[in-house]
């Protein structure tokens, strides 16, 4: 089944981060030892800088940073352990590059979009052929010292950045390796696209 | 219309006429794994189903970053390196060899080649003029199998360079003071191209260290023109046939150009946890420092162990702060024991750790203790990245480390 049938509205609630979520946050480095054993490895999620996100994160939520995210060391082991958390999108303001190839090559999506408008817990709904982001979460009208102001309302959309066309092909497949075992080859056109 | 030397290289190598944003597939001429993220990369190589390596392309596996092995299950990742490449004929550098970085400039890079590694610092070899970048295990497995890999062709940011360091003042300090301009993700997904007068008199190693921090920009390549001391370099390796002439076309378009006067840079800090945190070394003397590591892909090449030596020779290092030295390569340590700068540095109390990537990332070899503060040599200090979270780590040339190591305090080297 293709992910635009399988998965392309995915459904779950936003577990937020800050800025600049470094790699060795998600996976410290200190860990390497345990990189052939990513059960084991996969325990030590984000736990210098979010200790309560392996108890929180349940399958289907999504990742929700600010800028910058995933800066830092190219190991992929760091979308893997996300992926292997049940997250199944991450979205953030920007994203590291070697992070983003990473993440699509392991079959999990990115989408860029500006996250200041979701707020911890709420629940989403994502359409990933579209990019288009849908607060599922009632909350009360800002109030006066202005704390929820800025939020995405009920019901209300969020656009992101749009996954190039190549790139969603390599999602369909489950991530860069599957792909590369069914095509044998790239089949990217050349082209001007974004990224 | 000119091109930037991205733009050429990726031109050449995918034999189309490319810009900026353009989608290439081009051939890769050295891909690398280092024992961190070559198991994974390995095993994905299996999976996908191609099981032989293509041919057109050189390949490396580098024992660097846990070198040598402290623990059951590194070790076990090295015998799985050293097997695989066994087996394909890939190029093994054993433990002891050097920093992956290092001896891909010492042995590898060319101007004009694509190299990619699975290792974010894979950049460093921009300053030879290689499109060298970092990619994670599934495109370098993929690599591996079929030889070549899509690229966008980045913009490019050129950093215009002029004037001479001031004495006290080095390559490092330029490339601090130059993250802290951009930012840690000013330059996400952007070529930095390096140019300007000031080239002429820019030494490889110095090279090597602006070009290896080009990563902490978000930056996808840090590329040097090639000129005469690109070919001094490999004739001095024994490589003087790979020189090619690479410069940068007349009215190439560049999204950013960023000028530097040297002479009016002074020393320069990270501070802890984020490498774009920089300001002048003059502003934060006085911070206590526990332990100092000179060496790393940045700062561990003959040049570095030279300013360090020329100021802890007949001195002793702090009493209360440990001195580490991890020479990048095998070379680099036996000419420094050659030239007594090792020989100096013991005297001066320091510990010489085997040629690797040592206490960089927090496997081994010198992780500090909760609420320690390491100044490093390194190019990152992000909380944990030493092996313990509870520690910092403040980020400086050799000669500020140097300085600081025989006082036991941040420290101006200009003031030693």
């Amino acid at each position: 089944m293709s992910l635009r049938a399988k998965q392309s509205n995915l459904k779950g609630k936003a577990i937020k981060l800050g800025n600049n979520i470094s790699t060795d946050d998600i996976i410290p480095g200190r860990f390497a030892h345990l990189r052939s054993n990513l059960p084991e490895l996969a325990k030590h999620i984000l736990e210098d800088v979010a200790p309560s996100f392996c108890a929180r994160v349940e399958p289907g939520d999504f990742l929700v940073a600010g800028r910058n995210f995933g800066l830092g060391s190219s190991r992929e082991h760091a979308p893997l352990v996300i992926k292997m958390s049940g997250i199944s999108a991450v979205l953030a303001k920007s994203v590291a590059r070697i992070f983003f190839r990473n993440a699509i090559n392991q079959g999990m999506p990115v989408l860029l979009c500006d996250t200041d408008k979701i707020a911890d817990g709420d629940e989403l709904e994502i359409n990933l052929s579209d990019g288009l982001i849908t607060n599922l979460t009632s909350r009360p009208l800002p109030n006066k010292v202005g704390s929820g102001e800025g939020l995405l309302s009920s019901g209300a959309r969020l656009r992101s950045s749009k996954t190039p066309s190549f790139m969603l092909a390599i999602l369909e497949e489950g991530g860069l390796i599957p792909y590369i075992r069914k095509h044998k080859d790239f089949i990217i056109r050349c082209s001007s696209e974004p990224y | 219309m000119g091109k930037t030397l991205a733009e050429k290289i990726l031109s050449l190598k995918s034999q189309s006429d490319v810009r900026a944003g353009d989608i290439v597939i081009a051939p890769v001429d050295l891909v690398f794994v280092q024992d961190t993220t070559g198991p994974l990369t390995i095993r994905q190589f299996q999976e996908s189903g191609f099981g032989v390596l293509a041919e057109s392309q050189k390949t490396a596996v580098f024992l660097d970053h846990a070198a040598p092995s402290p623990s059951q299950q590194l070790s076990n990742d090295h015998a799985f390196l050293r097997q695989f490449a066994k087996e394909t004929g890939s190029a093994l550098f054993e433990v002891g060899s050097g920093i992956c970085h290092q001896l891909v400039a010492e042995h590898f890079a060319n101007p004009g080649d694509i190299i990619v590694g699975a290792d974010s610092h894979t950049v460093t070899a921009g300053a030879l003029g290689a499109f060298a970048t970092g990619m994670g295990s599934s495109d370098v497995a993929v690599i591996l199998a079929l030889g070549k890999t899509w690229f966008r062709v980045p913009e490019s940011f050129l950093i215009d360079l002029r004037g001479t360091f001031p004495e006290g003042v080095y390559a490092k300090d330029l490339i601090l003071y130059l993250i802290g301009q951009i930012g840690a993700d000013g330059a996400t997904y952007k070529a930095l191209e390096f140019g300007g007068e000031a080239l002429s008199q820019m030494t490889m190693s110095q090279r090597l260290t602006i070009a290896n921090m080009a990563v902490e920009t978000g930056a996808k390549v840090g590329l040097f023109p090639s000129d005469e001391i690109t070919h001094n370099f490999l004739t001095a390796q024994g490589r003087g046939d790979g020189y090619k002439p690479l410069y940068t076309n007349a009215k190439a378009v560049y999204e950013q150009v960023i000028s530097v006067n040297l002479n009016e840079l002074e020393p320069m800090l990270s501070y802890p946890d984020a490498v774009d945190r920089v300001f002048a070394v003059s502003k934060a003397r006085g911070i206590r420092i526990h332990q100092v590591f000179i060496g790393t892909c940045t700062n561990g090449r003959l040049e570095d162990l030279a300013i360090a030596s020329s100021i802890l020779e007949g001195k002793k290092r702090h009493l209360d702060t440990r001195l580490l030295i991890a020479p990048a390569s095998r070379q680099v340590l036996a000419q420094a024991i050659e030239k007594g700068y090792i020989g100096a540095l013991i005297d001066s109390g320091a510990v010489i750790l085997p040629p690797g990537c040592a206490a960089c990332l927090g496997l081994h070899q010198g992780i500090p203790g909760d609420g320690e503060v390491c100044l490093s040599t390194a190019n990152r200090n992000f909380k944990g990245r030493m092996g313990n979270p509870n520690a910092m780590i403040y980020l400086a040339s050799p000669a500020t480390a140097a300085a600081s190591a025989l006082r036991g305090e941040i420290t101006d080297p200009r003031e030693v």
